[in-house]
């Protein structure tokens, strides 16, 4: 008779299941996280979720950066597109371009009546997604920053003081010659070459990287990356490359291996590498502030963010986005914020944010967490360190990819390999351009 | 005399030939006429606007160097992998023809291969030939070769060469291997009878019969290279280093999906569409006259 009882109980509730749902607004969120980051993410949803009865995100992977925002545009063509969509940096002109596909956040925000202030966001993040004429466009994510590792150990090892001055290229360039001369087989490593040493390389030396404010100001941009400021480290890159003490390992951040293998004395990597070096790493790391070149433009800028930011895509229903607003805000709040960062070695998106992780003993517990932060907010970003805003930037990348690998096996020297990817980059540009004309 | 057998009426004919014409047209006329009209166009990514451009994909296309360097990397890729895949797969039907014991168990490791996604395949491939934590590029490195297909070229085209040709090796092995089943046996034994020894027996005899199999596994791979082993190249080399893998149907791919280049991407498909068909008509007028059926 029990059994009975409980049987009747699961089969009703089972029933009204369903209907219990629907009196919730559903609110789809397609995001590229996995591993830890997806847990983390999911964590936050579930959060988000238990803390109020009116809406529900349903959030789903849908595959890397690229594929993400492929499902993202084919679900709008299709009519079945998301709510909330993560898009990575290099997408953000194309995603700005698509007016009447997405939604800016900041009239998201103001329809809704939510808790939103434009000015709790930190300036130099909130500025990659912030239209020319001030308005927030999405919503800051997850953004990272180049910076310099350093290997201890092997430092020491080779004879050199492992608190040695690794803050210029001059310096690195004098420590990579002690390195190789001790016999280290790899005495630096990079990952994601264009954005570190071509995109932060610019606006870390204040100089463009496109005209037009980097695309800030308008499509009919071109680039300009072929400068002598760009073309001096190129050469330099290629010259370590020659003499065996830059290793190239791939496109993407391939190199990452073989620095936690402790393989590599140096490496320039995104300051969210944290995580994974700290878990894997067998030796004693240093985070350091990227290298510039002293006397090279306004160096040291700042550097510019990598990293995804959430849009919010046209054609549902206003309770939608009502909640799409509440969980906008419940993202920016200072708890969620401080514990993102904390967790993922992310940049915190608001002053707040960094404000509650210093005054938790945060940075202490852990030294060279804030190196991104600081490099980031030193100086007040400048019309060539704000951003980056191009059209098909994902496959510009490609380009300069291969026209740099030319450089690294020295088939082209580094003018002529900058100023192909330029004349390359700039047709697709224009293609864009008419695109979105 | 040629035989033929004549239905009465159209109606059953009509409905045993619908469902083929019906899948072709859903599946190729259809999206093939779309690429056609696509390609005439620069449309944005979310399908919100349209600028129609005559042929100016084409021009674009084909005024653009590397894009016609693309052609040359594909028809090497494609001759390279269609090589690798049929030699060895004649060389191991041969001998497994000649196997009495255990054929069976050996043509079954054979076919194995085949059952293994390309993507997979270039994963695996790449994990063995890994610059840093490779078996393979191991061994050489203790033998004094520096293996690295992240920048050497050629290195780069061979990885991809013989990672999209091993699977295919299973699926030649297993045609081939039928063929030579079909070869009569009293054939080759009267050959044998006057005199002709192994090799030229294959020659004279063997690889003659095959010729029909041969012949329609040329086909078969030439198309499997173009089309099929996007995901190889995806997960090896993503077309580098530069451009020395960057095959035409790759770059349909990284236009269409990376670059959201759909006009382009769609004109690509259409010059893809037209050199593989006038490749195929190409083989049947002239390579096929060399067939024996």
């Amino acid at each position: 008779m029990k059994h009975l009882a409980t049987g009747a109980l699961i089969a009703t509730s089972t029933v009204l299941a369903p209907f219990m749902a629907s009196a919730q607004t559903e609110i789809q969120f397609w995001h590229a996280f996995t591993g830890r980051l997806g847990e983390l993410v999911a964590a936050q949803v579930e959060e988000f979720n238990a803390s109020q009865d009116e809406y529900v995100v349903v959030a789903s992977h849908k595959g890397n950066y690229s594929e993400t925002l492929n499902a993202g545009i084919a679900a709008f063509r299709a009519g079945e597109q998301p709510e909330i969509l993560m898009v990575f940096e290099v997408g953000t002109a194309t995603m700005m371009s698509a007016e009447g596909a997405v939604r800016p956040v900041a009239e998201v925000m103001a329809a809704s009546g939510a808790e939103f202030d434009a000015d709790a966001y930190i300036g130099a993040v909130k500025g990659y997604y912030t239209s020319s004429d001030g308005e927030m466009l999405s919503l800051p994510f997850n953004s990272s920053t180049p910076v310099l590792w350093v290997n201890r150990d092997l430092l020491e090892g080779a004879g050199i003081d492992p608190d040695t001055d690794l803050s210029t290229w001059q310096n690195v360039d004098a420590v990579l010659d002690q390195l190789a001369e001790a016999g280290v087989d790899c005495p630096m490593t990079t990952a994601w070459q264009s954005w570190i040493h071509l995109e932060n390389l610019s606006a870390y030396h204040d100089v463009p990287f496109a005209t037009k404010d980097n695309g800030f100001a308008g499509v009919d941009t071109e680039l300009a990356f072929n400068g002598p400021a760009q073309v001096a480290h190129i050469s330099a890159m290629g010259e370590w490359a020659q003499e065996g003490k830059f290793i190239y390992a791939g496109r993407r951040n391939e190199g990452g291996a073989n620095f936690r293998a402790g393989e590599c004395a140096l490496f320039t990597e995104s300051s969210a590498g944290y995580a994974g070096i700290k878990e894997e790493a067998q030796f004693a790391f240093d985070v350091r502030p990227l290298p510039y070149w002293d006397g090279v433009g306004n160096s040291p800028q700042n550097t510019i963010i990598g990293g995804a930011s959430l849009w919010v895509m046209e054609g549902h229903e206003a309770a939608d986005y009502e909640g799409v607003a509440e969980f906008l805000a419940f993202l920016s709040s200072t708890p969620v914020q401080a514990k993102w960062h904390q967790d993922t070695g992310y940049l915190p998106i608001t002053s707040a944010a960094a404000d509650a992780t210093r005054e938790a003993g945060f940075y202490e517990e852990n030294p060279g967490t804030d190196v991104a932060v600081i490099q980031m907010t030193t100086n007040e970003p400048t019309a060539n360190s704000k951003g980056l805003r191009l059209g098909s930037f994902d496959q510009i990348r490609g380009i300069i990819d291969e026209e740099l690998e030319a450089v690294w096996t020295g088939d082209k020297d580094a003018q002529a390999a900058l100023d192909s990817a330029v004349e390359r980059g700039n047709q697709l540009l224009r293609r864009f351009e008419q695109a979105n004309r | 005399m040629e035989k033929r057998v004549t239905f009465k009426g159209w109606l059953l004919p009509l409905c045993l030939i619908a469902p083929q014409v019906v899948i072709s047209a859903i599946f190729f006329f259809y999206p093939a006429g779309q690429a056609i009209w696509q390609s005439l166009f620069i449309p944005d990514p979310f399908g919100l606007s349209m600028q129609y451009v005559g042929l100016g994909n084409f021009e674009f296309l084909l005024s653009d160097p590397y894009y016609r360097a693309s052609f040359l990397t594909t028809a090497i890729f494609s001759t390279l992998v269609t090589l690798v895949s049929m030699v060895p797969a004649l060389f191991l039907a041969v001998v497994a023809d000649r196997l009495i014991k255990g054929a069976g168990t050996y043509r079954t490791l054979l076919i194995w291969p085949y059952a293994v996604a390309p993507a997979i395949a270039g994963v695996l491939w790449l994990f063995m030939f890994n610059t840093r934590v490779g078996v393979v590029s191991w061994y050489l490195g203790n033998l004094g070769y520096d293996w690295n297909h992240v920048l050497n070229d050629t290195e780069a085209m061979g990885l991809v060469v013989v990672a999209s040709a091993w699977g295919r090796i299973s699926y030649n092995f297993l045609f081939f291997f039928a063929a030579l089943q079909a070869v009569p046996k009293s054939v080759i034994e009267a050959a044998a009878i006057d005199g002709a020894r192994f090799w030229r027996r294959f020659w004279t005899i063997v690889l003659p019969l095959l010729s029909p199999t041969t012949f329609f596994l040329l086909v078969v791979n030439i198309v499997y290279a173009f089309f099929e082993t996007f995901g190889v190249i995806h997960t090896i080399t993503s077309g580098g280093p530069q451009q020395a893998t960057t095959i035409l149907v790759y770059k349909v791919f990284s236009d269409g999906f990376v670059g959201q280049d759909l006009g382009s991407s769609a004109a690509q498909s259409v010059i893809l569409l037209v050199v593989v068909g006038a490749l195929t008509v190409f083989q049947f007028k002239f390579i096929e006259r060399r067939v024996h059926y």
